[in-house]
Parts: structure tokens; C-alpha cells; sequence
């Protein structure tokens, strides 16, 4: 988090909206720990990331749906372990959850 | 009136310990609550009751420098009878604690490497040896802090900052600093405490320790001597990793090989196996 705040500000500076992911759990082997953050503009610039590269292109498109208004805030699961996986999974055969919402507090 | 977001990015940029609430399942999704030690919280997660309840339970995260996802009802219950017929909220506590330290007592060829390893973890390193010139700046310029002064008077005057997450590797091995040094660290809520030396001298060292007192096996078990996880490591900067391995392994209660807990020499030719 600490990492993208620069870039944030400078966003919303920008008066971009911009939308916030952190990994909030983790089960089995995943590549980072809760707290882990990406950010994304509503021009789907990036910063940051939430796991080894496995699920960032799937986290920009659900951020932008959220900034679009398509779907709400809330919970998204990653992995192979879950029936509601996305087609996205780690690599590593872990699950991470991902909280995703938009920036607007 | 700064918003939430703007308290959080100052206390980050700031380096002061903070954690942020929010609600990730349940009523009042996305609702937020800012908390930090001595600080008026900031935001609600929907009713009075379960603000004070977070509150209380991500300042002990903090603390520790955890985090993770709690679980709550919606006023705030916690336990499970409480919670059968309540839905449930969810909520991710997000902690920045300041990093954690590590005091290195001894400036010798090992301490660089082990403070420049050291930067790497995060840690915020402080060297500390009484002899001047050896305790400089410029010779551990990765150090965030150099002391000319016994260890003693560190303790005295520090001693209570250390927790859990911070370390104290005694590297001087010479029991005239270590014993003092150990004595001290034993007092404090130090999360780890290695010692180095060869196992000659961990025996002499151990002799020095019982005379002035320090017997009871819960102050003995908390010591890693000799320091380091049993890696065969020889040149300093591969000290460095088996002591920095063996923190890592200590904090996540992992089981390795530590030379605490093997027998001979330390350094022997490749093939070396514990023993013991």
C-alpha cells in the first residue's frame, strides 16, 4: 500500500477515480500476504501487485466493472480450490481472497 | 475534515503504527474504521458497539503487526453462542506497525553483513559496541543507528520498546559483553536472542551465565546458542542468512536445523550433518 500511495494521489489529484484491491486471506502456498494491494484508475492504469503476476489481469477487469458500476464492492476468490474460481488460478495451487472496492473514502 | 484515506496515507508516510477496518461481508459493506494506538478512531463499520469491539481487538493486531479477517455480528458479538443466529460480519484488519528492530552488540565483520541482511527484511538496525573505534558510521553505513556504549545502559534506556517481532543478536563474543548483554536482553519482551560464538565458547559462556544467575530453563531455552540455523554457512554474509533464516523460522514456529540443537564442531567439511 505504502508503495502506491504517490501514484493514488496523484490520481485522484487528477480527479481519476480509482479503484482498490487488497488480499485479505490466503489459503495453502499463495505468493503474498494479506495486505498485499493494486490499484487501478478508471483509465485502467496500474500500480502495485497481489500475487506473482497469476490474477492481476483478472483483478483490473473486476476493478473496472466496480468503477463502471456493473458489479459492487466485495469479496473474489482465486484458485483452484474453490467451485467459484475464476478461470484465472494460481500457479502455486494456493487460493487468495481479494477484497476489491473503489476508492472513494 | 481529512477523509479516511487521507489520515491513512499520513500515518503510513508518517510511520506511525495504524491499522485500517473494513467491512468486507455483511451490513455495512465497505463501511471503515481507522484505529492507532492513543488515537481517536475515525469512520464506523454500522453500530457503536462493534466499532468498539474492532477497536479493541485491531490495536492487539497491530500490535503484534498482524493481518486478517475477523469475524463479528453486527452489534458487535463475538461469542459463538452469540453469533448462531446473527448474520455475519466480516471485516479485514490491515495493519502498518513501524518496522521492527534489531540490535546488534559487537561491530565485527559478521555485524555488517548481518545489519545489511538485515535492511533487506525490513528491519530497523541498530549497532552497538563500546569500542570507538569500531562502532562507526563508516563502517556500517546500512545501520540506522551506531552506539558507542555498553549494553547495559541500551537496555536501561530501551529495553521496554522490544517485542515479539524484534530481535537482539549478540555478536562480540567475549563473555565481558555478551553476559551483561544476555542478562539484559533476558528482561525484555525480545522475541529472539542469539548468541554467537563457537561451542567451546557457548559452554564458557553458559558457566558465566548460571554463576550470575541465569539458570531457570525458561531464560535458557529463549536463547539461540550458538545463533544460527545449521546451514554450514562460513563466510559472513552467509552467517548473515542462517541467522536471518533462523529468526524467520523462530517467529513461524517452522522446525529447523538450529546449531543450538546439534553437537561438534560448528565448521567441518561439506557433508556435515547434525548429530545430536
Amino acid at each position: 500500500m505504502k508503495d502506491l500511495l504517490d501514484d493514488i494521489d496523484r490520481w485522484r489529484a487528477d480527479g481519476k477515480r480509482v479503484a482498490l484491491a487488497r488480499v485479505v486471506d490466503i489459503e495453502g502456498s499463495g505468493p503474498r500476504d494479506p495486505g498485499a494491494a493494486m490499484a487501478v484508475n478508471e483509465l485502467g492504469e496500474v500500480v502495485g501487485s497481489v500475487s506473482g503476476g497469476c490474477v492481476e489481469g483478472a483483478v483490473v477487469t473486476e476493478s473496472l466493472s466496480i468503477l463502471e458500476g456493473e458489479r459492487q464492492a466485495g469479496v473474489i476468490t482465486f484458485g483452484y480450490s474453490d467451485d467459484e474460481a475464476f478461470a484465472v488460478g494460481l500457479t502455486c495451487g494456493g487460493t487468495i481472497r481479494l477484497f476489491i472496492e473503489e476508492l472513494n473514502w | 475534515m481529512s477523509s479516511i484515506y487521507d489520515s491513512l496515507a499520513e500515518a503510513i508516510r508518517a510511520k506511525q503504527p495504524v491499522a485500517l477496518i473494513t467491512v468486507i461481508d455483511g451490513p455495512h459493506l465497505g463501511g471503515k474504521l481507522l484505529v492507532g494506538p492513543g488515537a481517536k478512531p475515525a469512520g464506523s463499520l454500522g453500530h457503536p458497539e462493534l466499532d468498539r469491539v474492532a477497536h479493541r481487538d485491531a490495536l492487539a493486531e497491530l500490535e503484534a503487526g498482524r493481518s486478517g479477517v475477523r469475524h463479528y455480528g453486527p452489534e458487535g458479538e463475538t461469542t459463538p453462542e452469540d453469533l448462531l443466529d446473527t448474520p455475519i460480519v466480516r471485516v479485514f484488519v490491515e495493519s502498518w506497525a513501524p518496522p521492527p528492530q534489531m540490535w546488534i552488540f559487537g561491530a565485527v565483520d559478521f555485524t555488517a553483513a548481518l545489519a545489511k541482511v538485515a535492511k533487506v527484511l525490513g528491519y530497523r538496525v541498530m549497532v552497538c559496541d563500546a569500542r570507538e573505534i569500531f562502532a562507526t558510521r563508516r563502517r556500517f553505513p546500512m545501520a540506522d543507528e551506531v552506539r558507542v556504549t555498553w549494553p547495559t545502559p541500551v537496555f536501561e534506556q530501551r529495553g521496554d520498546e522490544l517485542g515479539a517481532r524484534d530481535a537482539v543478536c549478540i555478536l562480540t563474543h567475549d563473555p565481558k559483553f555478551d553476559v551483561p548483554a544476555v542478562q539484559a536482553a533476558l528482561a525484555t519482551k525480545v522475541g529472539y536472542i542469539g548468541v554467537m560464538g563457537s561451542r567451546t565458547t557457548h559452554t564458557k559462556r553458559m558457566e558465566r551465565l548460571a554463576e550470575v544467575g541465569v539458570t531457570s530453563s525458561a531464560d535458557v531455552d529463549r536463547l539461540m546458542s550458538p545463533i544460527g540455523l545449521d546451514i554450514g554457512a562460513r563466510t559472513p554474509e552467509e552467517t548473515a542468512i542462517s541467522i536471518c533464516a533462523e529468526i524467520i523460522a523462530r517467529r513461524t514456529g517452522t522446525i529447523t536445523p538450529s546449531l543450538r540443537d546439534g553437537s561438534g564442531p560448528i565448521h567441518q567439511g561439506r557433508g556435515h550433518r547434525l548429530d545430536g
